[in-house]
């Protein structure tokens, strides 16, 4: 609150850069549903992702080097106050979420278009910002509670996006209600644990928990908190045991929702859980580190192993897609789980390189959904030669992740590899390189399938249109340019493991 | 069918009145007592609610159609957040009220949070009435017997 | 763990009985709308513990006199936790109501609520879709 003894400099529109960031598709989502239009939904949607990627671009270059930029909402000053803290760690995220943004949205108009009804579309396209803007606000703000309001934010609006593919199969429906279920009890998990610590230290802010935690050491009240917090988060992210409604929410959404769901609302949640684990808590915090190694760490490499397996025996391509969305998810909490700065900035690569990833193949599913009309592995037989460009991206992206030298994928995993040696952990290099594997036989499968077998004799597909293409193809070369490439991710990933484990800058 | 329910039908168009007037009260009066934007909505939602339960659905829609409120839903977002917006062109912070009197912040801020709940009632409001439409209107209709 | 420990955390004893409450009506039951009823329950729990952690023995609502003349001898409750639970309470209203409106879907869709009912439909379209499969695979080669 300015009193009025003090004289209050304007701020300039680059002070604003970290609430613009939030409010820009905040304020076009309300805005889509009051003019109504549909034929203005998408333009005021894709206008509105790309400011946010121009402003996230800005941001991180600003804070690339370490610094760290503060906010003050309402100019409350913390720890009183919402603050919005942006350092490596989340500007990186948030650039990854607008940066996905604006390259699904494109695909998105002739795929909504043919498996969304059109009356609904003002509605959806309004829900879809309202998910951008809640995810990228949860990586901005630096307020535990205000976490949670921009993670139910984006969760009520996927839960409405996942519930749209019903015009094409019914069982988005209760996809999504699964969903709902689900993460609401993950939200309220989160919400008791940030109850918990706002009655061990009377604080909110994030960098004042921290402060506090460390000074007064772990008490019951705080080790509950992080437990709960653990274990709401872990529902969000679909952290193994956890994971039970990403399969369906992934298969029954439209493809795009999939696309822009699989790319950023896990890789946020991931994040949360890193902010939580180092920042607020801290490595020097005891009983977080126990609960990593015995219980986090042996459930990512189930996670690994399980999810692979089950996913080579899929017959739907989209599902397939899904199943190896939770190994991968396996590998970033590996990476979280050395607590060493090469683990964390292992976790952190992986999570923007598998956005990518995964961002590519889901989008190629839709363009092989509106040409094939399913993606099962009968429907896809055969189009390697009917497709060319969308299967070529597809063997692009299969490769990066597996892992395959030349791609992103096998970037993170050489640093995640890299990241077990130095913990001298080698029975876990080598379950990170037999669970590849597992990768190798999925991918093959559906390469096989693609190329290998014959068409069907009633197959009408052709290649897909070109607004489908290029967003396809520009993810597609993300994955083989951050793959040859790796200063920009590797860098930015470093420096933001750094500032996460309190590391001088480098 | 009008001729039913008389005593009901009276008493409610009594009682709408008085209940939107009390939903302005606490509108208004919820910057320094007991009150505000989300309180006044759901009242004022109650309002437009029991006009529709009493005299049917489409009755109530007549007087307050879907689309509009729609737009009132999301106009009340706007409210609030373009108070955001205009603090931030002074030169101020997100929400910063003392941008609208600098010489008197205090002032701005009864004006800020006033103009603030203002939009939070509008979307209370729409969103009430619109949970209430969006069921209302998937189940067939009560005939009169079954009263 | 004596009387006054037992006495001096009921708030405690009641959030957890009635989570638990809420938490086994969402496992338990197999309607939809009975699960959406213990998510409200469980969330009230959590509210309830909010609130309560919010009260200070002996102390008033927490607003100033508007003369700002504040007398330190009055304890004042905290009312931070229940600002935040405004925020939470509303959250619980949007997910209870997009809740409903997916069950009104689904019985649009399945004809039931009922959870055993929907999934033997959807295992039936699941079995349906494999049978078509087989079939398209075992024509091909």
């Amino acid at each position: 609150m300015a009193t009025e003894s003090v004289v209050h400099t304007a701020m300039t529109l680059h002070d604003h850069l970290p609430v613009l960031q939030i409010l820009v598709p905040f304020i076009a989502a309300p805005l889509t549903v009051f003019i109504g239009s549909r034929a203005l939904a998408w333009p005021i949607s894709f206008a509105s992702s790309v400011v946010s990627l121009v402003i996230a671009w800005l941001l991180l270059m600003q804070v690339i080097d370490g610094d760290v930029i503060s906010y003050h909402i309402g100019g409350w000053a913390p720890p009183l106050g919402i603050e919005y803290r942006v350092d490596a760690a989340n500007a990186f995220v948030v650039f990854l979420v607008a940066a996905i943004s604006v390259v699904v949205l494109p695909f998105a108009k002739v795929s909504v278009a043919y498996e969304v009804p059109l009356r609904d579309h003002a509605l959806f396209y309004s829900a879809y910002l309202l998910c951008f803007s809640g995810l990228m606000g949860v990586a901005i703000t630096g307020d535990a509670f205000n976490v949670f309001v921009f993670l139910e934010i984006s969760s009520l609006s996927t839960y409405v996006l996942i519930a749209a593919g019903a015009g094409k199969d019914k069982r988005a429906l209760t996809a999504a209600y699964d969903y709902l279920i689900m993460g609401t009890i993950g939200a309220t998990f989160f919400v008791i644990g940030i109850g918990f610590l706002y009655m061990g230290t009377g604080t909110l802010n994030m960098a004042d928990l921290a402060q506090r935690i460390a000074a007064q050491g772990g008490n019951r009240t705080i080790e509950a908190g992080f437990a709960f917090i653990l274990v709401g988060i872990g529902l969000k992210l679909a952290f193994y045991p956890l994971h039970l409604w990403l399969p369906n929410a992934y298969t029954y959404a439209p493809s795009a929702v999939s696309a822009f769901l699989a790319a950023t609302a896990t890789k946020v949640a991931v994040y949360v859980l890193l902010r939580f684990c180092f920042t607020v808590f801290g490595p020097a915090f005891g009983f977080e580190v126990l609960t990593l190694q015995y219980v986090v760490l042996p459930l990512a490499v189930v996670a690994m192993f399980a999810s692979s397996f089950v996913a080579v025996f899929q017959s739907d391509f989209k599902r397939m897609l899904a199943y190896s969305s939770i190994a991968q998810i396996g590998y970033m909490l590996l990476g979280i789980a050395f607590l060493t700065e090469t683990g964390v900035t292992a976790a952190i690569v992986h999570l923007f390189n598998h956005g990518i990833t995964k961002a590519a193949l889901f989008m190629a599913v839709g363009a092989y959904v509106l040409r094939a009309g399913d993606t099962f592995y009968n429907d896809i037989a055969g189009l390697g030669r009917k497709m060319p460009w969308t299967s070529a991206a597809v063997v692009i992206g299969g490769l990066s992740l597996i892992g395959v030298p030349g791609t992103a994928g096998f970037i993170s995993k050489w640093v995640l590899v890299q990241a077990a040696f130095e913990k001298g952990w080698w029975p876990v290099a080598l379950l990170i390189v037999a669970s590849s594997l597992l990768a190798v036989i999925y991918v093959w499968r559906v390469v096989e399938v693609l190329y290998l077998q014959p068409a069907r004799e009633d197959s009408t597909a052709t290649e897909a249109p070109l607004t489908m293409l290029v967003p396809i193809w520009v993810a597609a070369l993300a994955c083989i340019w951050f793959g040859i490439d790796t200063d920009t991710t590797l860098g930015a990933a470093r420096t933001a493991a750094a500032g996460l484990l309190n590391l001088p800058g480098q | 069918m009008i001729r039913h329910h008389l005593i009901l039908r009276v008493i409610t168009k009594m009682l709408i009145g008085p209940i939107m007037l009390f939903a302005l009260y606490v509108q208004f009066h919820g910057d320094y007592s007991p009150g505000g934007g989300f309180q006044a909505g759901v009242i004022m939602a109650v309002a437009f609610i029991i006009y529709g339960v009493v005299f049917g659905l489409a009755t109530v829609q007549q007087v307050f159609p879907p689309w509009l409120v729609h737009k009132l839903l999301a106009l009340g977002v706007l409210i609030y957040a373009g108070t955001g917006v205009v603090s931030l062109f002074l030169g101020y912070g997100y929400l910063d009220y003392g941008a609208f009197t600098p010489d008197h912040p205090e002032h701005g801020q009864h004006w800020g949070i006033l103009v603030v709940e203002l939009g939070v009632g509008v979307t209370v409001t729409g969103v009430m009435v619109a949970i209430y439409y969006a069921f209302a209107a998937r189940t067939p209709a009560i005939s009169d017997e079954d009263w | 763990m004596d009387w006054d420990f037992i006495v001096g955390h009921v708030n405690y004893w009641l959030f957890i009985v009635l989570m638990m409450t809420g938490l086994y009506i969402v496992v338990a039951k197999g309607n939809l709308v009975k699960k959406i009823v213990g998510l409200n329950i469980f969330q009230t729990a959590v509210f309830m513990l909010y609130i309560s952690v919010g009260k200070i023995d002996g102390g008033t609502a927490p607003i100033f006199p508007t003369d700002m003349k504040i007398d330190p001898a009055v304890v004042y409750s905290n009312p931070l936790p229940h600002v935040l639970i405004l925020t939470a309470i509303v959250v619980g209203i949007a997910t209870t109501s997009l809740g409903l409106a997916l069950i009104v879907r689904i019985r649009e869709a399945y004809g039931t609520i009922e959870e055993d009912g929907i999934y033997q439909i959807e295992k039936d379209i699941a079995a349906e879709e494999y049978r078509l499969h087989n079939e398209l695979k075992s024509r091909r080669s």
